[in-house]
């Protein structure tokens, strides 16, 4: 028998499912992402009440959109009597009127392109995602991004009005234009995903359905469009990264490091799937930043079979990415691992050679450069770093960890 | 929709050409122009005189103020505009992208508003 939390959370994910199909399908006839949401808000409140005890409808959309209807006609008929005229719902009863319920186009990835489009604040892009495609609503956004709920909520609303006047298209850009606009949909996908990967401890509820949600949009995409290497490898990436969840905390809550974590609790089934969708986009020829961050950690993955990490592959990668983006982040992560496949001194010669500039309030650039440190035996500039890094962290559960690992640096 | 593709540019550079750079820029304006035309983008268009030549107008307390120059001094100013019928933005991004004024300054691409009726 099925634990009633997973009862629920699968009717929730459906009624999310087909809460963005209809939204993307009304807002792609009214360019109108604010009306639809509206017209369809009561309906979805209702299902999302509803659907986990009664169990799911045969068709999910049919009922949403029944029930839609439903709030569109009283609206109209209290319209009639002269009250609260509510132009949304006129609109939405006109396209109920004509739509056939059985066959709801899937637009959702149009809606996706709108929401990711140059025109939309970077910031809100993300953001805008979960709320229209997934339904959440601008306070359970707003905690996980660490902004207030009012500023969140008029972020996502200037961000509507600006699809709405400036006439951003619903549409999936041409096959030419995808190298410019698939970028910034994928990169709100990820940094949904980044959110939700920031609370491991799963203590919140909310970051780690962001996570499962974001690798929800990532399917989607990879799926809609499976020739898009770059797509497969954003999916591959989260999916690898998620495989670790269980084993990013000890039994009491502690943060256990990547190369101290227990390869039995890695998630089997999602790692195959990362491997699948790597070779996948590989045999596409069109390299890029997720596909080799993926590869990255699948060479870390291969621990479950070989032991060990493939460290001069995950050099030559981090060489490969750097050349890409000239991300210092990037750059810190190359160090660490020049100092497994050479010594330490090596990599913090490396280390040094970044531009710190905009680093200085990084924290794994600390912990990274206090790790070196420690190993070169250079304790006292070691516990210093750890200061800063300790200083920077906001997850006590790291602080904590960072704690003790200079506790254990001998004097 | 309605887009006005607002043009700012630095009239400084403009002002050092060549007789015959001036010309091969004109042509780039023309040819332009031409291609709104031909796609059936094109509303109107006009150039204006660089803001030197402009003046400003306020009204302080009922009393009106002049000022000689325009509102704000930029390095780059106010320089023009197109107006353009389009289906969406994409497309008058595209227009913006291919206005000669792109190349050197920049355009700003803002919906019309839309009057009811």
């Amino acid at each position: 028998m099925r634990d009633k939390s997973e009862v629920k959370a699968a009717a929730e994910r459906v009624a999310r499912g087909s809460y963005g199909k209809l939204v993307a399908f009304l807002a792609a006839r009214t360019r109108d992402v604010a009306a639809a949401e509206d017209a369809l808000a009561e309906a979805f409140a209702s299902a999302l009440l509803h659907w986990p005890e009664r169990g799911i409808p045969d068709n999910p959309e049919a009922w949403l959109m029944a029930a839609a209807k439903r709030k569109a006609i009283d609206a109209h008929r209290t319209k009639k009597r002269g009250e609260g005229f509510q132009p949304h719902l006129e609109l939405l009863a006109e396209e109920l009127a004509t739509a056939d319920v059985t066959e709801i186009p899937d637009e959702r990835l149009k809606l996706l392109f709108a929401c990711a489009h140059p025109a939309i604040d970077e910031g809100v892009r993300a953001p805008l995602m979960l709320q229209t495609v997934l339904g959440f609503d601008a306070a359970t956004i707003a905690s996980a991004f660490l902004v207030s709920p009012t500023a969140m909520g008029q972020r996502l609303v200037r961000a509507k009005t600006k699809i709405r006047e400036s006439g951003i298209p619903f549409r999936v850009p041409e096959r030419e234009e995808l190298p410019e606009r698939l970028p910034p949909v994928l990169d709100a996908i990820y940094a949904a995903y980044a959110e939700g990967w920031s609370d491991p401890a799963g203590t919140d509820p909310t970051s780690r359905e962001l996570a499962s949600e974001a690798i929800w949009l990532g399917r989607l995409v990879a799926m809609l469009l499976p020739e898009e290497a770059e797509a497969l490898g954003l999916l591959a990436l989260m999916l690898h990264s998620e495989a670790r969840r269980a084993a990013r905390r000890d039994a009491k809550g502690e943060f256990v490091p990547l190369s101290e974590q227990n390869t039995g609790l890695w998630d089997g089934a999602m790692m195959q799937e990362a491997e699948q969708l790597l070779r996948q986009a590989a045999s596409l020829s069109a390299i890029g930043r997720f596909q080799l961050e993926a590869a990255v950690q699948s060479a870390h993955a291969i621990r479950c079979l070989r032991g060990a990490a493939d460290w001069p592959a995950i050099v030559t990668l981090y060489d490969a990415l750097l050349m890409r983006t000239g991300s210092p982040v990037v750059a810190i992560n190359r160090a660490v691992a020049i100092a497994e496949t050479e010594d330490a001194e090596t990599g913090l010669a490396a280390l040094d050679g970044i531009d710190t500039k905009s680093l200085g309030q990084y924290q794994p650039y600390w912990s990274a450069r206090a790790h070196l440190l420690a190993k070169t035996g250079r304790h006292e500039d070691a516990r210093e770093a750890y200061d800063r890094a300790i200083g920077l962290e906001i997850d006590p559960a790291i602080r904590r960890f960072l704690q003790q690992k200079k506790a254990r640096l001998a004097n | 929709m309605e887009y006005m593709l607002v043009l700012f540019s630095d009239p400084k550079p403009l002002a050092a050409m060549k007789p015959e750079e001036m010309q091969t820029m004109a042509g780039a304006y023309y040819a332009f122009t031409q291609a709104l035309q031909q796609e059936k983008a094109f509303v109107e268009s006009r150039r204006l005189r660089p803001a030197g030549d402009a003046t400003t107008v306020h009204l302080d307390g009922g009393k009106s103020k002049v000022q000689n120059g325009p509102f704000v001094e930029t390095k780059e100013e106010l320089a023009g505009y197109y107006l353009i019928d389009v289906p969406d933005l994409d497309a008058a991004l595209k227009w913006a992208a291919r206005c000669p004024t792109a190349g050197h300054g920049h355009v700003e691409v803002r919906p019309v508003w839309a009057m009811p009726g």
